[in-house]
């Protein structure tokens, strides 16, 4: 079954401005997704109307099979949403929060108490749990959404910016968190900036730019379309001045070489002509931002097309 | 089922609506109480004494029945007012809409927020009152039922502003420019027949006049209005106050794009 299929979704805002121009997207279910585009491309008005927070204008959204229109109660009741701004009450207790939210979903008191300490353990908040909201920090207020958000135990759970604003140490905790509810069962959408987040976490990919989906696709299959792989060398000792002839190369500073290898060609090359300039490699690692590349290629050629 | 959740759905707004007001105590139930306080010792026993008897009763006594309601109508307008509008400019509103319960269930949460914190005040008052009155029950039934139909009104009344409200400010104008003058001249202080003959008549059309005159029928067994006539208000307008503030949240206005 498919967590959510979505049919010629529209959405017009007031002004006629036109956010959604009738997208269709599937995402299996068990599947870790990623919903990336640029700001202002229509991502937060799709999460918007799968959580029943906008109206749409047309098309068709289902939920597990639950159409919006004609189930919306059963639809809502599979879905946990962390939201890109914090929306809870600045003053009540993390404990609260949490319990008071399962509760609407119809999760008995006692239960729901229970089950907070499981979901704010893992979340490294339950030592905060009489602690008033408005006095945890931004990473930890993101990680009180994620626990809010998985109290009713969800089937699909949408992500909008989850670690923006957090700290490299307490995202990687989170990717990690994600990561095991994901392999729980749960369908993950996520939406982020940080690409590095999307390809180290999600299976699939879809890419949606002034409203209209203009790439859907494996994350495999999307890496692939990479005509041209960089990679970062460690050099042993410093190098003043160093240009190959092997490949295309940057010296990014005095031991650190950059270097572009177009796809299929062989690394040998480069290495050999380093060994006869006695320029030992300590270490190679790829450049993280290879999804960003297409990301920008992508949205740079919606543009140019535009514009002819 | 599904209607077991619906409960526990409202239980948890409840819940959350009476810890809001408990937590914040000095702000909901002390002031009420010392108001009422300042009330019964300078318009009841110093110039209460001087304006003698209002309808056979005394004017302390007259006077009780409409204070506890005068309690009980701004506690519970601006219980839910100022929650509901908070929720919505703190977005967690947001944790209601998102989850599977129906419009219904939202509004009841929010009225019986309000209703429990206008009946708390109302008994600290009534025990601030037994300091000063004698206090004696003609019929049980109608204190209670007028006072929670008027609890319920108000309480939606405060949701309504809080969903049409874009600013703090907002929330405040009703009740000071509306609430207020029509509560004060609502036959707290005073007997409809008090007033020359035009003023009755324009009085009439003060719902506050039914609902303080069913609520001191119940304490003194006077009233200005006819009984059935003040519980056909009371109801009808709650009716429709339920229905429009239903219809309001239902339809997003104000808290969905």
């Amino acid at each position: 079954m498919n967590a959510l299929e979505i049919s010629q979704l529209k959405k017009v805002y007031k002004g006629q401005v036109e956010a959604l121009k009738g997208i269709d997207l599937t995402v299996a279910e068990g599947d870790f997704f990623a919903l990336l585009g640029p700001n202002g491309a229509g991502k937060s008005t799709t999460i918007g109307i799968l959580t029943a927070l906008v109206n749409k204008t047309s098309g068709q959204v289902k939920v597990f099979g639950h159409d919006l229109d004609t189930e919306l109660e059963l639809a809502k009741s599979h879905i946990g949403l962390v939201p890109q701004e914090f929306n809870f009450n600045q003053f009540e207790t993390v404990q609260q929060i949490v319990v008071n939210q399962a509760g609407y979903y119809g999760v008995e008191r006692r239960i729901a108490i229970e089950r907070s300490e499981t979901y704010l353990k893992q979340t490294d908040l339950w030592e905060k749990r009489n602690t008033p909201a408005r006095n945890l920090s931004g990473g930890m207020k993101r990680r009180l959404m994620i626990a809010r958000a998985m109290m009713h135990q969800p089937k699909l759970l949408i992500l909008d910016e989850p670690t923006a604003g957090v700290d490299i140490e307490i995202r990687r905790s989170m990717w990690k968190f994600l990561q095991e509810i994901n392999q729980s069962g749960v369908t993950i959408i996520l939406t982020t900036h940080y690409l590095e987040e999307a390809e180290s976490l999600c299976r699939n990919i879809a890419i949606i730019d002034k409203g209209l989906i203009i790439e859907n696709t494996s994350m495999k299959a999307l890496l692939s379309k990479l005509s041209v792989e960089t990679f970062i060398l460690d050099l042993a000792k410093d190098v003043n001045e160093l240009t190959l002839t092997s490949a295309k190369s940057q010296l990014v500073d005095a031991h650190t070489l950059q270097v572009e290898i177009n796809k299929g060609e062989a690394l040998n090359q480069v290495f050999a002509e380093l060994s006869n300039l006695g320029i030992k490699v300590l270490s190679m690692r790829n450049k993280s931002n290879r999804l960003e590349e297409l990301f920008v290629n992508l949205v740079e050629q919606g543009k140019q097309q535009e514009s002819v | 089922m599904i209607k077991a959740n619906y409960w526990i759905a409202l239980q948890s707004i409840v819940y959350k609506e009476c810890n809001r007001f408990l937590r914040i105590w000095v702000q909901t139930l002390v002031p009420p109480a010392i108001t009422m306080t300042l009330y019964f010792v300078v318009f009841g026993s110093l110039i209460g004494r001087r304006v003698g008897e209002v309808d056979g009763f005394e004017y302390v006594e007259f006077m009780m029945p409409g204070l506890i309601m005068l309690s009980v109508i701004n506690n519970a307008y601006s219980n839910v007012s100022s929650s509901f509008f908070s929720a919505k400019f703190q977005r967690n509103i947001e944790e209601l809409l998102v989850a599977p319960v129906p419009t219904w269930v939202i509004v009841w949460g929010y009225v019986l927020g309000g209703v429990l914190r206008a009946v708390l005040v109302g008994a600290i008052v009534t025990a601030v009152a037994l300091f000063f009155v004698d206090i004696q029950i003609h019929n049980f039934w109608v204190i209670v039922t007028t006072l929670l139909l008027t609890a319920i009104l108000f309480a939606l009344g405060g949701l309504i502003n809080a969903v049409y409200a874009k600013t703090f400010d907002d929330i405040s104008i009703v009740p000071t420019f509306i609430l207020s003058p029509l509560t004060y001249l609502g036959g707290v202080f005073f007997s409809v027949s008090m007033l020359p003959g035009f003023w009755q008549h324009v009085s009439q059309a003060n719902p506050i006049i039914y609902m303080v005159n069913a609520f001191r029928y119940g304490f003194l067994g006077i009233s200005d209005i006819n009984l059935t006539v003040a519980y056909s208000i009371l109801i009808g307008l709650t009716l429709v106050l339920f229905t429009t503030a239903t219809m309001l949240i239902k339809k997003g206005v104000g808290i969905r794009h």
